[in-house]
């Protein structure tokens, strides 16, 4: 037993002096709440030796829901976080965000006007975007020799039993209405209730709604046609070249995910440093590379390879942009989508 | 015949048994050696994962946390527990029903319920944010676990012992070190051992105690959106290895000791023997 008490402190001990080392002292601290992998471990590492004085803490997280508990508690401990457009919305309604200054970030210049002053944040007052990138079909070309062009494709019933929907009710609901001829961002109960009819229309030839399984079960060729995010049907498309990518022309959605200031944050300076950092032309380039997901910042975009330039499902031409719009937080209305998905899953 | 037929069906339902356990682990363990990142394909044999695993500065962070929480909340539970448990079992019969009813609720409450009370008392005291919440929450949510092992064993034990170490002049504190923790000293163990557990187990409290530290359950939590990322095959794997040595080493050395007790004992009998039949040599030599 005495044996194992000394395994214990051995562990104990090793664990202690781990923690140790440094030689800068540390006058500021920084905590930073980002979706895990998504950042280049590297750029972590390179703004540690840049500033050396600064303590920075890296935390992660799977929801945008999660988060919003986080910075609602208390004592919330964040200076910079990573949310999505629609939930933007609603941290601002809830004034839990600070006002970013621009003119603090000497790289800002550097973003495409093109992703900025979008609904959510209309004057970029509070948010700067990360990353972004589109809903659409990735399919398997050997499966389907049709040019996939329309949601129509969806609900063909030569492909039952090959079509994997996403598991996210907005994304999916998305898909009905705008098939519909409806908007995405749609409060009208009625039209809320027939996309949830044409669900369910589609659900027997539905092999499965998933959400990260869905990119791996492609890769296999086990399915035909899957509802999936851009930066994952790229990432999809590099391990088995038969997948292609397509938006269909009716429309889409386009997503965002940013940094934002909270307005507990106790330590603004840090956050601004870390976020005109990661807007720095070799940096976002690099992290870009490494997420493989759109990046917002032309100037990266001049640095990356032409063949991921080239790449249509990662740098989409203007048009497919225009015809994508972003969700917005519906506040009350929420429900009624969230009702027709529970509905739709257990019919 | 049909006894053989039994043996055989035997055999194949632990072998389906070990097979349902361990399946899940063994393709773990298989894909954190393939060189491409999805499970979709077999891109070949490769070290790649473990290399980057190393390399990965927050997944050893989130590891060091994780184990030095384990270490320290499971220490701690068990000195507390071990001391409460000795405390209960003093007790009227009325009193130590009622603390064991209370002790035992936070065994049987939903984890989330535990974690929620936790963050909102933690904010209310204004406990500091980050390893400390962590590691208080930890303690005590392994402290009744520690009790419920411990208790069972005070039962076992009687009191008179310790009275009567108390008589031949022990202070009470060398009474309960030399007396009463050699005998409930098992119970200690696999409180500690459970604790130890608990601790690494644990997700959804850690989740509502952790703000500016991360525990390696929540990391790999949070890779759901981007997907799990191999690095964390390899980890398991070098995981679930290191338990084994650890369970391994446990039972061998065991093993050892209640062997060596045994040859003691069985030493202790012959010699008794041989002083018995010493004597009686020696009786048979007086007539």
């Amino acid at each position: 037993m005495k044996r194992i008490a000394v395994l214990l402190a051995a562990v104990l001990l090793a664990a202690s002096l781990a923690g140790c080392g440094g030689g800068v002292e540390k006058t500021m601290s920084l905590y930073v709440l980002n979706w895990g992998d998504y950042i280049d471990e590297g750029m972590l590492e390179g703004f540690r030796q840049e500033y050396p004085y600064i303590d920075l803490h890296y935390d992660t997280m799977t929801s945008n829901e999660e988060m919003v508990i986080r910075l609602q508690s208390a004592d919330s401990i964040y200076d910079l976080c990573f949310p999505s457009d629609y939930i933007i919305t609603k941290l601002i309604k809830e004034g839990l965000l600070a006002e970013i200054d621009t003119s603090r970030l000497t790289n800002y210049k550097n973003l495409d006007p093109r992703f900025l002053n979008l609904d959510f944040d209309p004057e970029n007052k509070y948010s700067v975007p990360y990353f972004w990138g589109t809903l659409g079909i990735l399919y398997n070309t050997k499966m389907v020799d049709e040019p996939v062009t329309s949601w129509d494709i969806l609900w063909d019933e030569k492909y039952a039993d090959q079509i994997y929907m996403y598991d996210s009710v907005r994304d999916s609901m998305m898909v009905a209405l705008i098939k519909l001829g409806y908007e995405n961002n749609t409060t009208d109960p009625q039209q809320i209730a027939e996309a949830e009819a044409l669900l369910k229309e589609q659900k027997p030839l539905v092999a499965a709604y998933g959400t990260d399984d869905l990119r791996d079960r492609m890769i296999a060729g086990s399915g035909a046609l899957a509802v999936t995010y851009s930066g994952d049907a790229y990432a999809a498309i590099q391990e088995n070249p038969d997948l292609a990518y397509a938006v269909p022309e009716e429309g889409s959605n386009i997503w965002f995910d940013n940094m934002v200031i909270p307005k507990s944050s106790k330590n603004k300076d840090a956050a601004y440093l870390f976020i005109d950092y990661l807007l720095r032309a070799e940096v976002a380039a690099t992290n870009a590379e490494y997420i493989g997901y759109s990046t917002p910042n032309a100037a990266a975009m001049e640095l990356l390879d032409e063949e991921m330039l080239n790449d249509e499902v990662y740098n989409p031409p203007q048009d497919v942009i225009d015809r994508c719009t972003p969700h917005i937080d519906l506040g009350e209305y929420e429900k009624l989508y969230h009702e027709a998905w529970t509905r739709l899953k257990a019919y | 015949m049909t006894k053989s037929k039994n043996s055989i069906a035997r055999g194949i339902f632990l072998a389906v048994m070990l097979l349902f356990m361990y399946a899940p682990i063994i393709v773990l363990v298989v894909y954190s050696f393939n060189s491409s990142r999805t499970m979709a394909n077999w891109g070949g044999f490769s070290l790649n994962w473990y290399a980057a695993l190393f390399k990965d500065r927050d997944i050893m962070a989130a590891l060091e946390v994780t184990i030095s929480v384990a270490v320290l909340s499971s220490l701690c539970a068990t000195v507390i527990g071990t001391a409460a448990a000795i405390g209960i079992h003093a007790m009227k019969r009325r009193w130590r029903n009622t603390v064991m009813y209370l002790s035992n609720i936070p065994v049987i409450n939903p984890d989330i319920v535990t974690g929620v009370s936790l963050m909102f008392a933690f904010s209310l005291l204004a406990v500091p944010q980050g390893y400390t919440r962590l590691l208080l929450a930890h303690i005590t949510f392994n402290i009744p676990y520690v009790i419920l092992s411990v208790m069972p064993k005070l039962r076992q034990t009687s009191t008179s012992l310790y009275e009567a170490a108390l008589d031949l002049g022990a202070t009470p504190s060398v009474a309960l070190r030399k007396v009463i923790l050699p005998q409930i000293m098992p119970g200690v163990i696999s409180g500690a051992i459970l604790a130890f557990t608990l601790s690494i187990d644990d997700f959804v409290i850690s989740f509502f105690c952790q703000q500016g530290t991360q525990n390696l359950s929540i990391y790999i939590y949070s890779l759901a959106r981007r997907g799990i990322n191999p690095k964390i095959n390899a980890l398991s794997a070098l995981m679930f290895v290191v338990v084994l040595a650890l369970l391994l080493t446990v039972n061998i050395l065991g093993d050892k000791n209640s062997q060596e007790a045994r040859k003691k004992r069985a030493q202790r009998k012959e010699a008794r023997m041989a002083r018995k039949s010493g004597t009686m040599v020696l009786e048979g030599n007086g007539t």
